[in-house]
């Protein structure tokens, strides 16, 4: 893993002093709100609906057993006692006082963490697959490419103040676990013809109230190629962006506006003029960063007892079967550690939780840790014999939850319970579609099936991608629930569409639920998932599931 | 025609705790709607306002929010006050912890 230099030590450092005393000059009355404002939310600082909230950064979504209780004494000294991992693979405290943030962000320091640009419109948290460095299917680990991404684009002078926020992601794998077409930048790491490593760019791609699937922009970059691209793209981006409307501020609006031919002549323009700039220092310090990635001193051991467990203990057969992926090395396991416990809040993880994940993967996974954007937290090299260990470890701190990829393993936004954007609460519809699924213990059977909520347009739930998606709105002053079907955040990437008229807060865990019941009964054997049996079928009959009153209407 | 004035209360956030704040008749702060001062003038109202956005230490984001007399004092009519008014709905945290406490 990157270790901060001197320098990211030193920036980060002074970055809290000054912070510190522009709390200060709040709090005398040196600065108003309006002046203060952007200051906050420069350092990841929002004042949402009940009290502030500090976003912190975990550079994708990797974090080491130290900082990972760091952020667990953070939380029981100045919080509530738990963190919420959210969809960018960053982490919130939902309660701090003003008073105390600068001393959170020393705290957070002391780690090497920090929650620069985890707001305003700046580059932010780069974000990649959460199983890289460790996926059997990988070309090559995206990390040492989004670090040097985040390096470049942390404090770019030019970047500060783009159109609007602008979230890059980056994949090494063709599975793309990091949802590379619903980001304004995504890169996928590809070998071209002549089997050498480089990089494919996408742009415009994203969700909020205008959904679109990003586009190739370049289809192979050279490796040395890629910063000066990418910088000319946000460069062009800068310039050309709409300032005058918020909504259509985004890129994907730029290149719907503009078309992506012009985009990409006007990128190309620009990187003739910036590549001469970048004199190959970029290259040394993408080489040191890369040799920063060591492959973990991959163990040999006796996996029988992992047989023996696996034969005769159903439960973590079933735990195993679920949330246990392949890895790259024949006698290693990437393990998912479920935040999705039934009825919890999603991506909710309580400091005693924070800090048993850092003690288990001291023991059991080199180090290791990562927090996906599923809202979950992946412990990416476990040697299989270990598994009935961890598993045993896990279960009963409320971690062993056999749920990844199942219909509980929701996506929730924070919704109306802490957002101050928000129209319509996400979480009590996540706990309690996942309670009642529980109840009917019909999970497994379901198989995969991803619901993903959004409490508001700007899907930060990925309502969109959800095989079943589910938009909360403030309809005349009730919310409404409006679902969409057949979204996909897999490499293709596809925007669900909506099914009808919503429902009522009420209503729509029943709605849910004879949709699922309907699949059950029109799908062709259990191997056909829900998003495979709605290809196949299109969505008349899920629409007359979940609205048999129009159907009686029309017969 | 212009929309007839419904009631109002004068709300924010606290600056340092971030909590939900009203403003009472008495011109102090208070946590709890239903202590709050039911604004039936509009003149009132806006002069209330103007009173609330004049106390940037205490009170962040001022604005009116809709309200309507209750048993036990203001109550709100839209559910976004309603949850602002209460905390949220997965833990018994902010104004939910406030309440056990006492």
């Amino acid at each position: 893993m990157y270790d901060y230099s001197d320098f990211d030590e030193s920036f980060v450092r002074a970055r809290v002093d000054q912070f510190r005393h522009q709390v200060e000059r709040r709090i005398s009355g040196a600065l108003t709100e309006d002046e203060f404002k952007p200051l906050r939310l420069m350092n990841g600082l929002y004042l949402q609906l009940h009290a502030y909230m500090l976003r912190v950064a975990i550079p994708y979504g990797s974090v080491n057993p130290h900082q990972m209780r760091q952020l667990a004494m953070i939380a029981d000294r100045w919080d509530k006692g738990y963190g919420h991992f959210t969809t960018r693979q960053n982490v919130q405290y939902n309660w701090p006082k003003l008073t105390d943030v600068p001393d959170m962000l020393d705290a957070l320091a002391d780690v090497q963490m920090h929650a620069i640009q985890t707001s305003g419109n700046t580059i932010r948290n780069v974000t990649a697959d959460h199983f890289a460095g460790a996926a059997a299917d990988e070309i090559e680990d995206p990390r040492p490419t989004a670090e040097l991404l985040r390096q470049w684009s942390t404090d770019h002078p030019e970047f500060q103040f783009l159109p609007r926020k602008f979230k890059l992601a980056v994949t090494g794998s063709a599975a793309d676990r990091a949802v590379t077409k619903a980001h304004d930048v995504g890169i996928r790491i590809v070998r071209n013809a002549e089997g050498e490593v480089g990089y494919q760019v996408l742009v415009g791609g994203g969700l909020g109230r205008t959904p679109i699937v990003g586009q190739v922009l370049a289809d192979f970059l050279p490796r040395e190629d890629l910063l000066p691209y990418v910088e000319a793209v946000v460069s062009v981006y800068n310039t050309l962006g709409r300032r005058d409307n918020k909504y259509k501020a985004r890129i994907k609006i730029t290149s719907l506006e503009n078309g992506l031919d012009t985009l990409r002549e006007k990128v190309e323009a620009r990187f003739a003029q910036l590549k001469p700039l970048f004199s190959g220092i970029d290259q040394e310090l993408f080489r040191h960063i890369q040799s920063t990635f060591t492959r973990p001193a991959f163990k040999t051991a006796d996996d029988a007892p992992f047989h023996a467990a696996y034969d005769t203990d159903p439960v973590f057969r079933s735990w195993v079967d679920t949330n246990v992926d392949a890895h790259r090395e024949a006698d290693y396991r990437i393990v998912t550690i479920s935040i999705k416990k039934h009825g919890q809040t999603p991506g909710d993880a309580t400091s005693d939780q924070m800090r048993l994940i850092a003690d288990l993967a001291e023991r059991y996974g080199h180090d290791d840790i990562r927090i996906s954007h599923e809202q979950n937290v992946i412990l990416p090299h476990v040697h299989v014999a270990d598994l009935p260990a961890l598993y045993a470890a896990l279960k009963p701190a409320g971690l062993g939850t056999a749920n990844a990829g199942l219909i509980s393993d929701i996506i929730a936004c924070p919704g109306m319970d802490y957002c101050a954007l928000a129209t319509a609460r996400a979480i009590p519809v996540a706990q309690e579609i996942a309670t009642r699924f529980d109840e009917l213990k019909l999970e497994h059977e379901i198989g995969p099936l991803k619901i993903k909520i959004s409490g508001c347009i700007n899907a930060c739930g990925h309502h969109h991608l959800g095989h079943i998606g589910i938009l909360g709105l403030d309809r005349a002053g009730v919310e409404n629930y409006q679902i969409t079907l057949g979204g996909d955040g897999g490499p293709d990437t596809v925007i669900g569409t909506r099914a009808g008229p919503g429902f009522a807060y009420d209503a729509i865990v029943p709605a849910v639920e004879r949709l699922v019941m309907a699949y059950l009964e029109l799908r062709e054997d259990a191997s056909e998932t829900f998003l495979e049996a709605y290809r196949r079928l299109g969505d008349a009959p899920f629409k007359a599931a979940l609205y048999p009153e129009s159907k009686a209407n029309a017969a | 025609m212009a929309r007839a004035f419904t009631p109002k209360v004068v709300t924010a956030n606290d600056l340092i705790s971030g909590d939900v704040i009203y403003l009472a008749t008495d011109g102090s702060w208070v946590r709890d709607l239903a202590a709050a001062h039911l604004l039936t003038d509009e003149g009132d109202a806006n002069a209330r306002l103007f009173e609330a956005e004049t106390q940037p230490h205490i009170a962040v984001g001022a604005y009116l929010a809709d309200a309507a007399a209750g048993d036990n004092g203001p109550a709100p009519t839209h559910f976004r006050e309603d949850f602002r008014a209460k905390g949220p709905s997965n833990y018994a945290h902010g104004k939910q912890e406030a309440v056990r406490h006492v």
